[in-house]
């Protein structure tokens, strides 16, 4: 058997998302860490150190599991199980760097928005099965914030799927959308894309979007009931998300390669310089770095959490028309 | 649950006894509908420590160290209040110096629980970096506290007839280094909780205490000159020093402000006070009369003095959270101090806790709770339990009044005392 066959073989597709899947996780632990590093220096404190996030994993994977009496068991436990599977599963549908997505062909910007809002529900739904009033409101705050900012998200989908005629993420991030439109076009996408920024910190749950966790509301919301593995599920969860949102946003409006500019050269593995491959992963995390950056730890520095009804408003009129305006110029631009 | 109509209207939650919003133990019960505040039902009782009966078993001099216990921020003020209703019992006048000295502390302590409180309520709106910036800046106030008294906290300064230790020429350029830093810092202060969109937006027109209930349910403080009502003990009953002094009532109509007294109000009228605390500061530094520090320097002989004193004392005093009071009997054959009450200026502000509720959201419960700066550790005065069955009681309104008219009743037939 050949290598072309190998790698064209299902086998070596599973093996590659079982791969993908402890690299999210580890580089999701690895951004998390950064992120409380350098938020606590921007609030002129210390913060942990960056592998901060690996030991509370490790602590939370040896404490005991509590399932609340009042609880729904296998919905309580299932819950942070699919919280974690969808985002993994995204991971395989995402362009990383220098490589194209594992499973290619099998689903593009559609079956991403679902897997998107898998987590989103998962939580919901242990929350309410965990039997806790604050996980209740908790909650139901999930899913109006989910129902809210969904809508810019597939705005967002469409405008692009309009642009490129297709909703094969490949196919999408081969060519830069800057590139693909004209002046009006670009303008069109950078307000969407200024309005999926907006939409990063409610899809993770972080400050001003995170009523459905409001620690001083209601004490971890609709995480109030758990603990050990499963609040540790929950954990690697959020990393992930927060990884696969940022390839999300990479793959759609920053797909750069260093190597497109100049070849590092390097022995040749399957059609791919080996230099180009390293440059462009390096390149690809420090682009996820930016991202993370920007849109999770510059924003909750400098924000207070909004009241529910407020972000609901925030994503549903501002947002909303700002990237409703964004696929008009879009279409009038590309048809121009 | 309600069940009206067949539906479910209304449901309950419970803020507390443990909750982040809550920097105590403390319950309140809330109903919902939805998002929205029905009704809040406080329940206290869940943080009694039993200090006063602590001290009803010392001798007055070992309850001064004591009294600063009751509270964590406010150590001072306590300490002030039980020190002066013993001066009020036994005639004890204290020095002018120490007067001075006093107030200069108890004013330094009013910035530190003011600053503390900004980022609180930074915290409980979810704002952490505010939190950060003004707990890194209260540590310049504390500085200078330990390094008058040599303590951070609890500051034991305080003896009958003065203080224990002086302010001396030599700490004035440290006071005056302090004072201008928090004035330098001040416009980013005001900048920061009156300025910034997103927190306008949590505390404006949030938690509103009408004129009329300030006035109705008898609250003090910060809590209700928000709300336009002049009231301070400061000017309205002077202490210490504050009588030399020029000081004015801080209310928003003095700012250019409207006297809504939400939240915002609120925090306005605290980040005024840290401004004329340092006035008043730099006022008793300029004007401190040389002397004593204190007027009864033999240890020996005033514990002789109050082992054989009787009668009954007040302390009153403004804290940084409104009016408080101790209240102290000394007798003769009891060397111990006879009686000794204390009741915090939360325990009044805790009545306005009801209309600043009602209508509200859930996620504006902890800001509200934080408005009235809620000291449990200090409010916390009294808890009934049956000693068999160990269960809670709770007495309503009309039973304690039911209550005090069958002890009068008692006291007028000669029964009782």
């Amino acid at each position: 058997m050949n290598l072309e066959v190998l790698i064209e073989g299902w086998f070596f597709k599973v093996v590659l998302t079982v791969l993908v899947s402890f690299i999210g996780v580890f580089l999701g632990l690895l951004y998390k860490g950064f992120d409380r590093k350098i938020t606590a220096m921007m609030q002129s404190r210390i913060g942990p150190p960056w592998i901060q996030p690996f030991r509370d994993v490790k602590k939370l994977f040896m404490k005991e599991t509590i399932i609340p009496d009042t609880a729904i068991p296998w919905l309580f436990n299932a819950a942070p199980i699919v919280a974690l599977v969808a985002p993994l599963i995204a991971l395989a549908y995402l362009p990383l760097g220098p490589f194209g997505p594992i499973m290619e062909g099998y689903g593009g910007l559609i079956l991403l928005l679902y897997l998107l809002a898998i987590p989103a529900v998962a939580m919901a739904f242990g929350g309410l099965a965990s039997g806790s009033p604050y996980a209740t409101v908790g909650s139901q705050r999930e899913l109006v914030l989910m129902m809210s900012y969904e809508l810019p998200l597939a705005i967002t989908a469409v405008a692009l799927a309009f642009n490129y005629e297709t909703f094969s993420i490949a196919t999408i991030s081969s060519e830069p959308v800057w590139n693909s439109v004209g002046m009006m076009g670009g303008i069109g996408f950078a307000l969407i894309l200024a309005a999926l920024f907006a939409v990063m910190p409610g899809e993770l749950s972080k400050v001003p979007f995170d009523q459905a966790e409001a620690e001083t509301e209601l004490a971890g919301g609709l995480f109030v009931e758990y603990s050990g593995r499963n609040l540790g599920i929950f954990y690697i969860a959020e990393v992930v998300k927060m990884v696969v949102v940022g390839a999300f946003l990479i793959a759609l409006f920053f797909p750069y390669n260093l190597s497109s500019l100049y070849s590092f050269g390097g022995p040749e593995i399957n059609g791919m310089m080996l230099w180009n491959v390293i440059v462009d992963t390096a390149f690809f995390l420090f682009k996820l770095l930016i991202i993370i950056y920007v849109a999770v730890s510059v924003i909750r520095v400098g924000f207070a959490r909004f009241q529910i009804n407020k972000a609901s408003y925030f994503y549903w009129v501002p947002m909303t028309i700002i990237s409703l305006l964004g696929m008009l110029l879009v279409v009038v631009g590309g048809a121009a | 649950m309600d069940e009206k109509d067949g539906e479910e209207t209304t449901y309950e939650v419970p803020i507390g006894p443990i909750h982040p919003a809550l920097k105590e133990p403390f319950l309140i019960k809330f109903k919902l509908d939805g998002e929205e505040i029905v009704d809040a039902d406080p329940h206290p009782g869940m943080n009694h420590r039993g200090i006063e009966f602590m001290g009803m078993h010392r001798n007055p001099v070992k309850v001064i160290p004591l009294s600063e216990r009751i509270c964590g921020i406010c150590s001072i003020v306590h300490q002030h209040m039980y020190t002066t209703a013993v001066e009020h019992a036994v005639d004890i006048v204290p020095t002018n110096r120490a007067r001075y000295i006093r107030t200069i502390m108890m004013e330094l302590e009013r910035i530190h629980s003011h600053v503390l409180w900004a980022g609180v309520a930074a915290h409980e709106i979810g704002f952490d970096t505010h939190l950060h910036f003004t707990w890194k800046i209260r540590e310049k106030v504390m500085d200078l506290l330990e390094k008058i008294s040599g303590n951070r906290v609890n500051y034991s300064m305080w003896t009958f007839g003065g203080v224990r230790r002086d302010i001396t020429e030599d700490m004035h350029p440290d006071i005056d280094e302090t004072l201008d830093y928090y004035l330098d810092l001040y416009d980013k202060l005001e900048d920061i909780f009156l300025g910034d969109p997103s927190i306008r937006h949590r505390t404006k027109n949030i938690g509103i205490l009408t004129e009329e209930d300030a006035m109705k349910l008898c609250g003090v403080g910060p809590t209700v000159r928000a709300s336009g009502v002049k009231k301070d003990v400061r000017i309205d009953q002077p202490y210490a020093a504050y009588g030399d002094l020029d000081i004015d009532y801080v209310i928003p109509s003095r700012y250019d402000y409207e006297d809504v007294g939400d939240v915002f109000s609120k925090t306005l009228v605290r980040l005024k006070e840290v401004v004329q605390s340092i006035n008043i500061i730099r006022q008793c530094v300029e004007k401190m009369p040389e002397g004593e520090i204190t007027s009864e320097p033999n240890m020996a002989a005033l514990l002789n003095k109050l082992k054989s004193a009787e009668g009954e004392g007040v302390g009153r005093i403004e804290a940084p959270r409104g009016e408080a009071m101790h209240y102290v009997r000394l007798v003769e054959d009891n060397e111990d101090v006879d009686c000794w009450k204390v009741r915090a200026s939360t325990y009044n502000n805790l009545a306005t806790y009801a209309p600043m509720f009602l209508g509200e959201q859930i996620a504006d419960i902890p800001i509200i709770a934080a408005s009235i700066d809620p000291c449990i550790g200090c409010m916390d005065r009294a808890e009934i339990v049956d000693v068999n069955t160990g269960e809670k009681e709770e007495y309503t309104d009309e039973e304690l009044h039911e209550l005090s008219v069958q002890k009068t009743e008692r006291m007028l037939g000669g029964i009782d005392e």
